[in-house]
């Protein structure tokens, strides 16, 4: 009835693992207890759960990305802890707990974390700047975001029933098959990433079909602002990439329900079928993660240098270069394999072709600042931050792209502070610009500064301190991945490693105080008008948060700079004569529905419950089928509340506009200070 | 002034444990040879990165909004020359790393067998869970996380392993590789002088992974010789049963001596994972 699960699946093999399990209950049972208690039950599912409005389903997203970053992040104080004790002893983790925590660490930064975050960006942000009403397909936008939510959920209840994969993110056979890991762990990994896989391939095909299909009239593709080009060729990356991660844990799973050889070491499998496959959806999966990132970065670097963007057809030239590249590269995350120089050396020269277009991407960004006028905003600390950062990734990367090099360096220390030089600076911090600057736009109302750039400093610098150490480690012959070690040489920069990490934790402290602290003073902290940093695209000429059709009358863009054009010409902020009644998606539960069946089935599929597997699986087809014969999706907003609410933006605009001209003369130098000193 | 500076950095690298690490210091010609194309990567890469640091540094603190000097020329956003520069010098850098690469990447194939006067020392290694098994079929000898051999004579290694897919290094001889079941890798190492290495498995492999090690013993040729007619008194041999019993996973392993070797093993292990259908007798069990 129950399939494998039996009592023993609760974590009784240690306290720590029984505490984590606790917790995760008892949060659970907190965010339920708090809705009840304010009965914010009716809201939650009228406005937000069964919302097909792009801007709540980015905050959503966004929502899973902080709470993920939370537990993914745990796990890297876990794992900096017990590697700064372990020295000649066990540490206070055993082996098979260590291993489930740098596994689920990396599953979820990836998928849970930086995914949502991505995935909440584009939902928040894409169909404003390109000045549409939605994104193209608002119903499967929903089933992306509860198909993503169902892999966390899956991620999460393993560490209460079960235990997860402890054969790291990537899960490599034969370690990951049947023989060598017979316990739910594995499987828990794959179908966490199967589902949410799902999710983000339909998220791709939506974005390249909004891109594609829904911009204003006037905006050419040449007209686009460079988030949503990177946007573009991440969704194009997403849609050829995650194929490929899905038939390699799909095999995965055939070889370890039904027995099969796909990845096995005997019987005509083969283990680097599965490394090839999951590295080309791999390789391309860190660009998917990092174009958008640089994206971000552009958009800041123009807005607070109030310039221009340099090199725009450069930017968007190197973006789609690197999108084909990074589909060329793979095996260079396995030179140590043995294939033939010849080989490695294609690879790694392919890895350092894509040097030539991140190069150039660092020097329009630094060309952009110059003859700039630059405000130190907090999203602009962290682009700065992240340029100086990322090459010194840039340069351990090429050289690990130089396969003899790399024969020293793999799977060591050396390896994972490359990546992370990579991904900490390069998506992260991106991501969180984007999340201070497109604030006030999904929210309402401006983030504390000062609590943002504490949080910045304690980033950066305890990146340094966590990550630097690592490198030299890597000189030293650490492998990644131990949980002890004999080496006394490598105890005291495992010790520095921990400090940093400590000192991230206290950024992440002050992101956390930074929104309580903006949402409590949140009345005084109001975008009343819609556009706090001065900004030159679509999405500023809304009002923050923008009315639920984004834009009462589709505006005609003239130029690159869309808004900026407009402010220029005057009529940025004129009045229609006219509005007109306007189609919007209905809210639909079936999205959520969905989303919840899917984690009923992979569970069910974990666990070989089959029955609750099948029945899930139907009820997903019936719920399918159910939609699609529904006709009925979209209701009419008539134009006299179009108007309703267009006066109360122009009400508030004119507030707005009265409260920044009353504090310009008494030398403000903030964000709104400088719209009397833009080129207009 | 600069002496001081000098004697910070030495100190700096001496606390890092840089000085001694296996890889700044190594003893065996291709990790020298790989480590001075790292430090050669990184010379070419400066040329990149300098530029990147001082202008931002300079760029972001001269253009800040306070500074009412700076020009402001908010439309500036092309120059074709810049352009131009901005992409044919990192293009250049990569073709000057490719040519490095091509050259290197030949010259440190793992699987090329080192030019030497010496005839090499052939040694066929198999990863279990979590040991290292070392035979020296022409010594006819096998022994357990240990891997002793003359220095100045190059090192023959086929590798393979007997269970997950592992990865063989000895950060201070050069060149990581993987050992995969059912299939044979090749490594050549070669030591410049008699010392103590630590070697072990790189890829995660379950439990035990972090005791995987074993210990490289470069010695010169009599002591190799006196160290192979002390194996080869050993009274384990290494046959079929006794190496069943070997391969079944332990930890920390101590270092085991075998007189004798099964013919043909390490070709065993190898096509026992080659077959494609369970035998009748297994699958008829099954």
């Amino acid at each position: 009835m129950l399939g494998k699960l039996t009592i023993e699946a609760l974590p009784l093999y240690s306290w720590i693992a029984m505490s984590g399990a606790l917790f995760t209950v008892f949060a659970g049972l907190a965010v339920v207890g708090v809705i009840t208690w304010f009965g914010w039950w009716r809201v939650l599912w009228s406005e937000w759960l069964t919302s097909l409005d792009h801007k709540k389903i980015g905050i959503m997203y966004l929502t899973l990305a902080l709470v993920m970053l939370i537990r993914g992040f745990i796990d890297a104080m876990m794992m900096r802890s017990q590697q700064a004790i372990a020295l000649n002893s066990e540490g206070y983790l055993p082996p098979g707990h260590f291993d489930q925590i740098f596994s689920s660490h990396g599953t979820i930064m990836i998928f849970f974390m930086a995914m949502p975050f991505m995935s909440g960006l584009f939902n928040v942000v894409v169909p404003l700047q390109i000045g549409s009403r939605d994104v193209a397909f608002p119903f499967m936008n929903s089933v992306s975001l509860w198909l993503t939510t169902a892999g966390a959920g899956l991620i999460l209840i393993s560490l209460v029933i079960g235990k997860f994969s402890t054969a790291g993110w990537t899960g490599y056979p034969p370690y990951s098959g049947i023989e060598y890991s017979p316990d739910v762990g594995v499987d828990y990994w794959i179908w966490a990433l199967l589902i949410s896989g799902v999710g983000t391939t339909m998220t791709g095909i939506n974005f390249v079909t909004t891109i594609l299909m829904r911009r204003a009239p006037g905006m050419t593709l040449f007209r686009m602002p460079l988030f949503t080009w990177t946007v573009l060729t991440a969704s194009i990356m997403i849609i050829f990439a995650f194929p490929s991660l899905t038939i390699a844990c799909g095999l995965l799973e055939l070889d370890r329900l039904l027995g099969m050889h796909f990845f096995t070491n005997d019987m005509g499998g083969n283990m680097m079928n599965f490394v090839n496959l999951i590295w080309i959806w791999g390789h391309p999966e860190v660009y998917i993660l990092v174009l958008p990132a640089f994206g971000v970065f552009s958009e800041v670097v123009a807005t607070f240098s109030g310039k221009r963007l340099y090199g725009y057809k450069s930017l968007v030239i190197a973006t789609l270069s690197i999108g084909v590249l990074s589909a060329t590269v793979w095996l260079h995350h396995f030179f140590t394999m043995g294939s033939s120089a010849n080989v490695n050396f294609f690879f790694g020269v392919a890895t350092m072709i894509i040097g030539i277009p991140t190069g150039v991407k660092v020097y329009d960004w630094i060309f952009t600042m110059y003859r700039g006028r630059i405000r130190f905003t907090s999203p602009m600390l962290w682009t700065i931050g992240f340029i100086v950062t990322f090459v010194i990734g840039g340069v351990s990367g090429v050289m690990l792209a130089i396969p003899p090099a790399d024969y020293l360096m793999h799977n060591s220390t050396f390896l994972v502070a490359h990546f992370h030089n990579m991904i900490i600076p390069g998506v992260l911090f991106g991501f969180f610009a984007g999340y201070v600057f497109w604030f006030p736009k999904a929210l309402g109302f401006t983030l504390d500064e000062r609590w943002g750039i504490r949080a910045f400093w304690c980033w950066l610098i305890g990146f340094y301190l966590a990550f630097m150490p690592l490198y030299i480690l890597g000189f030293l012959g650490m492998p990644r991945r131990m949980d002890h070690y004999s080496i006394a040489e490598w105890q005291p920069h495992l010790i520095i490693a921990a400090v940093g990490a400590f000192v991230i934790l206290l950024g992440i402290i002050c992101m956390v105080v930074q929104l309580v602290v903006s949402a409590r003073d949140w009345r005084n902290r109001r975008d009343l008008t819609g556009d706090p940093w001065d900004g030159y695209a679509l999405e500023w000429a809304t009002s923050s948060p923008p009315a639920p059709y984004n834009f009462a009358v589709i505006p005609e863009v003239r130029d690159r700079e869309g808004l900026l054009d407009m402010k220029q010409r005057g009529v940025a902020y004129e009045r229609p004569k006219k509005y007109q009644d306007i189609l919007l998606p209905k809210n639909s539960g079936i999205g959520l529905t969905i989303g919840a069946l899917a984690f009923a089935l992979g569970f069910a599929m974990v666990w070989h419950i089959f029955w609750l597997a099948i029945l899930c699986g139907t009820a997903i087809f019936l719920a399918i089928i159910v939609r699609t014969y529904d006709d009925d999706t979209d209701f009419r907003m008539p134009a006299k509340e179009v108007k309703k609410i267009e006066d109360q933006r122009y009400k508030m605009l004119e507030q707005g506009w009265k409260e920044e001209a009353a504090k310009a003369p008494a030398g403000a130098t903030g964000a709104t200070g400088s719209l009397q000193e833009s080129p207009t | 002034m600069r002496t001081a500076l000098v004697l910070g950095i030495v100190l700096l690298c001496a606390g890092c444990g840089l000085a001694t690490s296996p890889i700044i210091d190594p003893k065996g010609p291709i990790t020298l040879a790989e480590r001075d194309l790292m430090y050669d990567a990184i010379r070419f890469m400066l040329i990149v990165i300098i530029p990147v640091f001082v202008l931002a540094f300079w760029f972001a603190w001269h253009y800040r909004a306070s500074n009412k000097k700076a020009h402001y020329d908010p439309t500036w956003s092309y120059s074709g020359r810049l352009d131009l520069v901005i992409w044919t010098v990192p293009a250049l850098i990569v073709i000057a790393l490719g040519v490095l690469s091509w050259n290197n990447t030949h010259k440190l194939d793992p699987y090329r067998p080192l030019a030497s006067s010496v005839p090499p020392l052939r040694v066929e290694a198999v990863a279990q869970d979590w040991k290292w098994l070392f035979i020296y079929p022409d010594q006819n000898i096998a022994v357990v996380n240990q891997l002793a051999f003359p220095s100045g004579t190059p090192l023959s290694l086929k590798i393979t392993s007997d269970t997950v897919m592992n990865s063989f290094f000895i950060p201070t001889l050069g060149s990581q590789i993987f050992a995969m079941a059912g299939m044979q890798t090749r490594l050549h190492l070669l030591a410049d002088e008699p010392g103590r290495f630590v070697g072990r498995n790189m890829q995660y492999s379950g439990a035990g992974f972090s005791d995987q090690e074993f210990e490289a013993v470069a010695m010169s040729q009599e002591d190799f010789d006196a160290w192979v007619a002390k194996v080869s008194q050993s009274d384990e041999k290494l046959d079929p049963e006794s190496y069943r019993a070997l391969a079944k996973p332990s930890q920390g392993h101590p270092v085991t001596y075998y007189s004798a070797v099964e013919p043909d093993l390490f070709d065993k292990i190898i096509a026992k994972y080659s077959r494609t259908q369970a035998p009748p007798s297994q699958a008829m069990a099954e």
